[in-house]
């Protein structure tokens, strides 16, 4: 019964209702109501909409806790016992995972592995993609086995984390006060913008854009911005430390609302940003782009791994929470917020064709485009900025990372803010 | 008696200040704290111009803030003791001053924000007056901005102890002086501030732990752009590193200590107290 609905969703026929859920094997379906599963991560994909509809589906209670990403890594790496699944960033992982405390997952029992994006497992979009700097999430998204220590560059059948949610950053700006078109990554630190530009003061991220303004500015270029030397840190920060004394930047943001308030008032016109900062801005009338660059984009992805304590039934209670979240509602949702989902195809059954085209194809909107909670994005005839997830996941430039000479940068970067 | 205000005070206070100090000898990489005394963390701090220039920041934030909520202060408090007379209107012009602290502290101070900002209401009121032709972008996320807003927030922490020791000096005093034929300008200089002094300290140090103690403020009124030390801690908890937000905790604090030492030797406020 199960596979035979599946099969009809995966056609494109109409069988909606039928797909909404995989169907928990019956032998434990009583038990697993009694299921409890402790999830913890960074806001973006944390929802209590998704805690509800696991309960619905699947009848085991979700518990999620949202923290900023430096708290996520602190108790993903130091309280292995204070939660289950750990909804984390790939760089993340990389810290993490040596620290024992995530076991991995096989992937012969996650249905849709298949149909997972080539990014997640080779590394390439399509078999022409070059694997863009930094962590690029198949670099560490397997392990040769289930207590594999070291990371894998092949598909080992044993994965970290499963991919979830990912995206591709760039600069937003506001066209109304700019006036001409925007195309280089260097516009940040153009004096044309003096006093009216930000970058997001964490650090981690913050130097990838540093990294992509200077690349772009002819400045540098480096072998990896992933991981730089000390010396490309100095010179990266030197740039910039210049910039800011002459007084290039408004302000710095660290939280998502402060990017929103920054942009919506026209103190700034082009930073640093993330997608659904642009559509809060955009929500309250104010124009705002997500301005696609020539160099790329940065990008990064998170995905969920489960606790290394999980045993019996609560980890077949974790898989099949796994199964259900690459099986498209989640995707859908997560779709219709302008991020992407890591199994696109079965997103697909839980969108309308106008969102498919418009947030997946880059096509022209059909009709008013809502988000998941109802707030208008768009009107028909637009087209969503940097167009198609083809066009925008296979131009990124970096994905986020870490740095083996993260503490360096990380007072470097306390050097910056503070001169 | 003084025993469970003993213990109290042991638990509350000196247990975490000595659990404090203790870990700022600690280690700690990215994701672990390794017990150990070591002077790393310490050599760092003392290695680093950035840890100077910060401080140096720091107490210029309280040297501006506490000139000026002093000069605020007493004025007002002088105001409320010696120029209304009845008892009356002191308590309600008094009360009045406090009503900004029924809001929380973060709000008074974020709502300088839209007001200060380029298409604020400050400047667009000071376009329209013709005042200015452009915008004025110092007005925020500035030093301007950081010290007006510490001016807002802690002007009644000197208000309070000054108008306090104002009510306490004895009328007769000042008729003396006048019958002694003293002018005004003589009266405050020679009888009410030698008077108010110890009210002063009082404010003094409110405002100067205050100041030196805050985070929050920096960080939004100057948009994340300027440091004070309490930045720098709360960016290395940030980090995890525990230990070298402990050690600059441990300085900040022996800073402040000796700082109020000082304002101590001028002013003897046991007197009052």
């Amino acid at each position: 019964m199960t596979t035979l609905s599946r099969r009809n969703v995966l056609k494109g026929g109409a069988a909606f209702a039928a797909g909404s859920t995989l169907g928990a094997p019956m032998i434990w379906a009583q038990n697993i109501k009694d299921v409890t599963l402790r999830q913890f991560g960074t806001g973006v994909s944390n929802l209590n909409d998704v805690a509800n509809k696991v309960k619905e589906d699947l009848g085991f209670t979700l518990e999620m806790t949202a923290l900023d990403s430096d708290s996520v890594t602190q108790r993903a790496a130091t309280q292995p016992g204070s939660f289950d699944i750990a909804d984390i960033e790939y760089w993340i992982c990389k810290k993490v995972w040596p620290t024992g405390n995530l076991q991995a997952m096989d992937t012969s029992k996650i249905k849709n592995y298949d149909k997972i994006v080539g990014i997640f497992r080779n590394g390439k979009l399509t078999p022409e993609s070059t694997i863009a700097q930094g962590t690029a999430p198949h670099t560490v998204g397997f392990v040769e086995g289930p207590d594999g220590k070291g990371f894998v560059d092949n598909e080992s059948g044993w994965m970290t984390l499963i991919p979830t949610i990912y995206n591709a950053d760039t600069l937003g700006i506001r066209p109304d006060l700019i006036g001409r078109p925007i195309s280089n990554w260097s516009e940040l630190l153009n004096p044309e913008f003096k006093g009216k530009a930000s970058i997001l003061d964490i650090s981690s991220i913050g130097i990838m854009d540093m990294a992509m303004v200077v690349e772009s500015m002819g400045e540098y270029t480096y072998p990896d911005k992933g991981n730089m030397t000390r010396e490309e840190i100095d010179l990266t920060m030197a740039i910039f430390t210049e910039a800011k004394k002459n007084g290039q930047f408004r302000a710095f943001w660290k939280s998502f609302d402060e990017s929103v308030n920054l942009m919506a008032s026209g103190e700034v016109v082009i930073q640093s940003m993330w997608s659904p900062a642009i559509t809060a801005v955009k929500s309250k009338g104010v124009p705002c782009i997500y301005q696609p660059l020539e160099e790329g984009y940065r990008s990064w992805g998170g995905g969920i791994g489960l606790s290394a304590s999980l045993s019996g039934l609560e980890r077949d209670a974790a898989y099949e929470y796994i199964n259900w979240y690459l099986d498209g509602w989640v995707g859908g949702y997560l779709m219709r917020q302008g991020y992407y989902s890591a199994v696109p195809e079965t997103s697909k059954n839980y969108m309308s064709e106008n969102e498919w085209g418009y947030w997946f194809e880059g096509k022209e909107a059909t009709d008013t485009i809502t988000s998941p909670t109802g707030d208008a994005l768009a009107q028909a005839g637009e087209t969503r900025d940097g167009g198609s997830f083809q066009e925008r996941m296979g131009a990124v430039a970096c994905w986020n990372a870490v740095m083996d000479e993260n503490q360096y940068m990380v007072r470097k970067w306390n050097e910056f803010i503070a001169a | 008696m003084a025993l469970p205000i003993m213990a109290v005070l042991v638990f509350f206070l000196v247990l975490p200040i000595a659990m404090i100090v203790v870990v700022s000898f600690w280690q700690a990489t990215e994701f672990s704290i390794i017990p150990a005394f070591d002077f790393e963390n310490y050599q760092f701090l003392f290695g680093s111009n950035v840890t100077y220039r910060v401080f140096l920041n720091t107490f210029k934030y309280a040297l501006i803030t506490w000139a000026f909520t002093l000069g605020i202060g007493f004025t007002v408090a002088y105001f409320l003791a010696f120029h209304v007379r009845s008892l009356t209107w002191q308590v309600v012009l008094f009360l009045l001053c406090t009503i900004p602290f029924w809001t929380s502290n973060i709000i008074r101070m974020i709502s300088w924000i839209p007001f200060l900002g380029r298409n604020g209401i400050a400047n667009s009121t000071l376009i329209s007056w013709g005042v200015i032709d452009a915008p004025l972008d110092w007005l925020l996320f500035s030093d301007f901005a950081v010290i007006l807003a510490f001016v807002h927030l802690y002007t009644l922490f000197m208000v309070v102890p000054i108008f306090n020791t104002m009510m306490r000096i004895d009328k007769s005093l000042i008729e003396a002086a006048r019958d002694a034929g003293a002018t005004g300008a003589q009266i405050l200089w020679n009888v009410i501030i030698p008077l108010t002094k110890p009210g002063m300290m009082i404010g003094t140090i409110f405002v100067v732990t205050l100041v030196m103690g805050d985070f929050i403020t920096v960080r939004f009124m100057s948009g994340s752009q300027s440091a004070n030390v309490g930045r720098l801690i709360s960016n290395d908890i940030a980090l995890l590193a525990y230990p070298s937000a402990s050690a600059t905790a441990v300085v900040l604090l022996l800073t402040v200590l000796i700082v109020i030492g000082i304002l101590l030797r001028f002013v003897d406020i046991r007197k009052e107290l």
